[in-house]
């Protein structure tokens, strides 16, 4: 086993831990650098959107693994980055113009939206947000002249240094980059002041309050860098799927944006990547399943759904830590071996915590 | 015109008592409670298409499989995330709804379907206006149920002991009230009151496995009324229903179908309590 010891105030904020972690980081970079002189493109496609939907886990993450609010209205955000970008580039705008366009008018709505929202908590933010999530599609259904209505309309494809952009190579390093830039302005923005004050907001409302944290402007910075990153990855959503269209931004988008940082592990950066990669890969999963499933349940179009709602009520029941937090017993399992104990993550044993005043 | 609002707003009102109910006793919400709405309809075509039951028994039946089927989902799976964050209870009701859904599609298949009950396409007639039986159904039928539950409540022992257990859980153990029994009744009982209004709402809207929408404007109607009262959430289904009816005819097109959202909106940023509600600063 390792030890881990911490000499210097500065571990505390460092990006990587250690040489080790430099190390293993390193080398993945590398991989997925080279990664399109390996592949085939198709699973370029697949890798590419992995990491928008990652992109848009860290925005979720922030807001609700770390700053420890709901939102089942997410879906909203990304349609509105995906819309903007594509109607600012049929305008003739240039792609990188458009994208921080639509990334800033996302985390204004967000702001608009969550300043208000903020003084609700609990369930009553996650309703707030859905019924958001609801207007926003009946808005992209009926501003017909602008969002095309019903039928949307194809998504315009710039070009970058004489590529088109969404070519499987280029728009696989442009999804990557992005990806990193991601990562990094969340990591950053989580071991500042603002991230602590998030974490401290998740823990407990009343101890951030007295620790002089203003919660209304902390909650409602969440939601706007939030819904800033889901516009983000928003635009880059907009070029995979190449045709905008209202339905495809509902409430189930939202559900399967939750099921991801659910899945994935709350409260950690990894859990958003992870629970990108179940998520992106479920479809294939499912497609594989089908193939093994007797023929009439494998023919039912309800098997999707259904599978979503199975894991997420077996992820709530019996990891609620998600995949990140499986990651970390088998880690330790291994480098406690073989005095690990089951004990070390038993949940306490709880009673229903009232929200209510008595 | 008026009274087809008020039909629908009383299946929005009866579907908000459901959430009412389990939040006022568990402090959970449940976003399932539209697709129970969806499995008592369902129950009662099966019922009476396959087993050839008439209407009243099937609907007794109906009411009485979504009772039990309540009570054992709290005892199995809900009670496992007693004491974890809302969120997670948000989240395993949404799941939750995703399967019935999806085995509901599984078991009766994707079509519309209807029965004949003895309210369809018939017609009354009260001091010369023209009232569709369905309607009149439903509205007396809400009434019935909101009677019947007004009573259990004030007059029998469970249900004042359900009361108790949803003003102070502890204090309900101490007086020796079972109360993880009591909560998986409540289940039960909203379950059961789902049923009753996916079997009214039956022969206005066909049923098909995507009617459990419908929760998701109850909850405008129980927002509306305040979270945690019950005539609240049946009123506010009242106005929900009358409103989303207006706004049908007098505002363009659209309008009538987000309604219901703009005024939970509203309703959370003006006044978050509800028309009826109190929430208090809460104690540290």
């Amino acid at each position: 086993m390792r030890f881990f010891f911490k000499t210097d105030y500065n571990q505390d904020i460092n990006l990587f831990r250690d040489g080790v972690d430099r190390f293993w980081y390193g080398l993945l970079i590398a991989v997925l650098l080279a990664a399109p002189f390996l592949l085939e493109d198709f699973w370029l496609g697949e890798i590419s959107y992995v990491f928008i939907l990652a992109i848009v886990g860290i925005g979720l993450m922030v807001l609700t693994g770390y700053t420890g609010q709901v939102s089942l209205g997410h879906a909203a955000f990304l349609g509105i980055g995906a819309y903007t970008h594509s109607v600012l580039l049929n305008l003739g705008v240039p792609f990188w113009i458009s994208i921080p366009a639509a990334t800033l008018l996302s985390a204004l709505i967000g702001a608009l939206i969550g300043r208000p929202a903020l003084r609700l908590t609990g369930v009553y933010l996650a309703i707030a947000t859905l019924a958001f999530a609801f207007i926003i599609e009946q808005i992209l259904i009926r501003w017909e002249h602008v969002t095309g209505g019903f039928k949307g309309f194809p998504v315009p494809r710039p070009e970058v240094l004489g590529h088109s952009m969404v070519e499987d190579v280029p728009f696989y390093y442009i999804t990557f980059g992005a990806l990193v830039l991601a990562v990094l302005v969340a990591l950053n923005l989580l071991r500042s002041p603002t991230g602590r004050a998030f974490v401290a907001i998740r823990d407990s409302e009343i101890a951030a309050q007295s620790m002089g944290v203003n919660l209304a402007a902390y909650k409602t910075l969440a939601f706007s860098i939030s819904a800033g990153f889901t516009g983000f990855g928003g635009t880059l959503f907009a070029h995979k799927i190449g045709y905008l269209a209202p339905d495809a931004f509902n409430i189930l988008l939202s559900i399967q944006l939750l099921l991801m940082v659910v899945v994935g592990g709350l409260g950690s950066l990894h859990g958003a990547i992870f629970g990108a990669i179940f998520v992106g890969s479920l479809p294939q999963l499912i497609a594989i399943l089908r193939d093994y499933l007797p023929e009439g349940i494998a023919r039912q179009p309800g098997l999707e759904p259904g599978i979503f709602g199975l894991i997420l009520v077996f992820f709530i029941l019996f990891e609620p830590l998600g995949i990140y937090g499986r990651w970390l017993k088998v880690k330790l399992y291994f480098s406690l071996f073989p005095l690990y104990k089951k004990a070390t993550f038993k949940r306490q044993k709880t009673y229903t915590k009232s929200e209510r005043n008595r | 015109m008026l009274l087809n609002g008020l039909a629908a707003g009383c299946i929005y009102g009866l579907v908000a008592l459901g959430f009412v109910l389990i939040y006022k006793a568990t402090e959970m919400v449940n976003f399932a409670q539209g697709d129970l709405l969806m499995l008592g309809a369902f129950m009662a075509f099966a019922l009476i298409e396959h087993y050839g039951l008439n209407y009243w028994a099937a609907f007794l039946g109906a009411v009485l499989f979504m009772a039990v089927f309540g009570y054992l989902l709290d005892t199995v799976i809900l009670r496992q995330v007693i004491g974890q964050p809302q969120f997670a209870v948000v989240m395993l009701t949404i799941g939750l709804g995703f399967l019935f859904r999806s085995g509901a599609s599984m078991i009766w298949g994707t079509e519309t379907r209807a029965f004949a009950t003895p309210f369809t396409d018939g017609v009354t007639r009260v001091g010369g206006f023209v009232i569709a039986d369905v309607n009149l159904s439903i509205v007396c039928g809400t009434a019935i149920l909101c009677g019947l539950l007004y009573a259990f409540f004030r007059f029998t022992r469970i249900g004042v002991a359900m009361q108790a257990a949803s003003q102070n859980q502890l204090a309900a153990y101490y007086m020796g009230i079972p109360v993880k029994m009591i909560f998986s009744l409540v289940w039960a009982i909203s379950a059961g009151v789902a049923a009753v209004a996916g079997i009214l709402l039956a022969p206005v809207s066909l049923i098909d496995v995507t009617i459990g929408l419908i929760g998701l404007k109850a909850f405008a109607a129980a927002v509306l009324g305040g979270f945690g009262s019950i005539p609240g959430a049946v009123f506010g289904g009242l106005v929900i229903g009358v409103i989303e009816q207006f706004s049908g005819i007098y505002l363009p097109e659209g309008f009538k179908d987000v309604a219901a959202y703009i005024v939970i909106l509203l309703v959370l940023f003006v006044r978050p309590q509800g028309l009826f509600g109190n929430i208090g600063r809460k104690r540290v």
